[in-house]
């Protein structure tokens, strides 16, 4: 009898630890290799192995970025950024939503504007940089200009592959009870194209961002890509790092918005990637 | 009254689905269409359904001729048709949009307890079972309060016994309002135990070949002889219906009757 209690006891307690253990350790996990790698070459710099000078420790970026903040100098770089991000992404998902939208339930503007679009797709996009500055002037037009023809395309084939893909089955079942056409685009199309559509939108944002540097290193005076051209020129290179951290979590963190605001619209989906980690 | 009037389809694509086929089905009555592959049923429900037109003929309801979907024809598919991004109550309540909200939630409530699933009033469609599903798509198509009810084959992706369990819940449920049910199907056994009249069609071109009246008394014996007597001439009637030796015989059989006289 008594030896019963430590043996249940011993099957309870494993079954409780794991989920706990995998709720912390699945970030952490993905965490992992870039911090081994930050403490290692931290090391290696501290041992003396390396002078760091152009690969600064994590310690001296993470200075670099804490004497930006403190001179207000970063906030005024990333909010720089950030609007034109915004503006530029702002625009270009209007834009290749109401195309892609009309591409993809009329069949004749499909015929009509597709080859257009997908002909001026395939010009890389960095070859609009001198039309844009002649056109446009130097300053934050020509930027939010060129970060919103980067959105623009994958935003258009999203929402036009998204409409052409939605099951013909479904959309009977609108017909069937007689919906009229705008009913049948909000209470059909729309929540049957959205799962795509915020993958789009996470595409578009992704493309936003590597835009925004090449916008700003055109030529600008503030923004975290003029930071990066600065650091180069006066040979800082805990700057540049600085300032390619500070995308890395802006980017993630924007994506991550995209992820959560999405989510609650998305719970009905029933797909391998809603396994819950199963 | 539902008229089919000489109603034929060909598709673009030059291929003869239907033809001439002629039928008049009282408000109320259960019809059974069946026959194989290719002999135009599914093509014919949905020239009823006015999800397609007939190139020939016409269907009229009530003297009201059927072009596009009715709000007094409702159907059942094969697969459920459920809206994924819907709860099945919102599902059920689809085609509800007209009424005022407490209207339709009390129409609904009372639809999802006719169909035993209150308990799953707020679960989303994927986790429902299939059987669980295809009643929802019953609701749904049954709370607008149909005249005529068209269902193509809607049982035939379930088990037997789900298939024998829904066939028995769609005959207590056409008995609140008792809609005129046109149903497609492959299956012997359920076209004579739901059906009043069955129509066998032959195929290529799909066309009527013979009505098989069943008047057997409701609830119907499975295991029955007189059930096997008309479940064995609905076999032949099919048998008959492939072999291309043998006339169309669009005359309404006399088979029942003669079983009762």
């Amino acid at each position: 009898m008594t030896v019963d209690l430590p043996a249940l006891e011993q099957t309870a307690a494993p079954r409780a630890a794991p989920a706990r253990w995998s709720r912390l350790a699945r970030p952490a996990l993905g965490l992992l290799v870039p911090v081994m790698c930050a403490l290692g070459w931290e090391l290696v710099v501290y041992l003396g192995y390396s002078n760091g000078r152009l690969v600064p420790p994590p310690s001296k970026v993470f200075q670099t970025i804490v004497e930006l903040a403190r001179s207000g100098e970063l906030s005024r770089h990333i909010l720089a950024t950030l609007w034109r991000v915004g503006a530029g992404f702002a625009l270009g998902v209007v834009a290749g939503t109401v195309m892609g939208a009309i591409s993809g339930y009329w069949d004749f503007a499909k015929r009509l504007l597709d080859p257009t679009v997908q002909a001026l797709r395939a010009i890389p996009s960095l070859a609009w940089v001198p039309l844009f500055v002649l056109w446009l002037g130097i300053f934050e037009t020509s930027k939010v200009a060129l970060i919103a023809v980067g959105v623009f395309f994958p935003i258009y084939l999203g929402v036009m592959g998204a409409i052409l893909s939605v099951d013909r089955k479904i959309v009977e079942v609108g017909r069937v009870f007689r919906l009229s056409g705008p009913a049948m685009i909000r209470r059909i199309l729309l929540p049957a194209v959205l799962p795509a559509y915020v993958v789009a939108l996470r595409v578009g944002l992704g493309l936003g961002w590597m835009f925004v540097v090449a916008a700003e290193l055109i030529g600008a005076s503030e923004g975290l890509g003029y930071l990066l051209l600065d650091g180069q020129q006066l040979g800082k290179p805990a700057q540049i790092l600085a300032a390619i951290v500070i995308f890395a979590i802006l980017g993630k963190l924007t994506d991550w918005l995209i992820e959560v605001a999405a989510a609650p619209l998305l719970r009905w989906q029933d797909a391998f990637g809603a396994r819950g980690g199963q | 009254m539902l008229a089919l009037k000489e109603v034929g389809k060909t598709y673009p694509n030059g291929v003869h689905a239907l033809e001439r086929f002629s039928a008049e089905i009282s408000p109320g009555e259960i019809i059974a269409i069946i026959g194989g592959s290719g002999c135009g049923k599914s093509t014919l429900l949905r020239a009823i359904a006015g999800l397609d037109r007939a190139s020939t003929g016409s269907v009229t309801l009530d003297n009201a001729v059927i072009t596009s979907p009715h709000a007094k024809i409702g159907i059942i598919f094969q697969e459920p048709r459920l809206l994924p991004w819907l709860s099945v109550a919102d599902n059920i309540g689809f085609g509800l949009a007209d009424l005022a909200a407490d209207a339709r939630a009390e129409r609904v409530a009372s639809a999802l307890a006719r169909v035993g699933l209150t308990d799953k009033a707020a679960a989303w469609p994927r986790e429902l079972s299939g059987g669980q599903a295809q009643r929802v798509a019953i609701a749904r198509a049954l709370v607008p309060q149909p005249e005529v009810l068209l269902l193509d084959e809607p049982f035939s992706a379930l088990d037997a016994f789900t298939r024998r369990d829904l066939q028995d819940h769609l005959l207590d449920l056409w008995a609140d309002t008792r809609p005129t049910l046109i149903l497609v199907t492959h299956d012997v056994d359920e076209a004579v135990v739901l059906a009043d009249r069955v129509l066998v069609m032959r195929p290529r071109p799909g066309r009527l070949f013979e009505q098989i009246t069943i008047n057997l008394a409701r609830p119907r014996d499975r295991k029955s002889e007189l059930f096997d007597t008309f479940k064995r001439r609905v076999l032949t009637a099919l048998d008959r219906s492939l072999d291309r030796s043998v006339r169309d015989v669009t005359d309404k059989s006399s088979a029942g009757e003669a079983m009762w006289w």
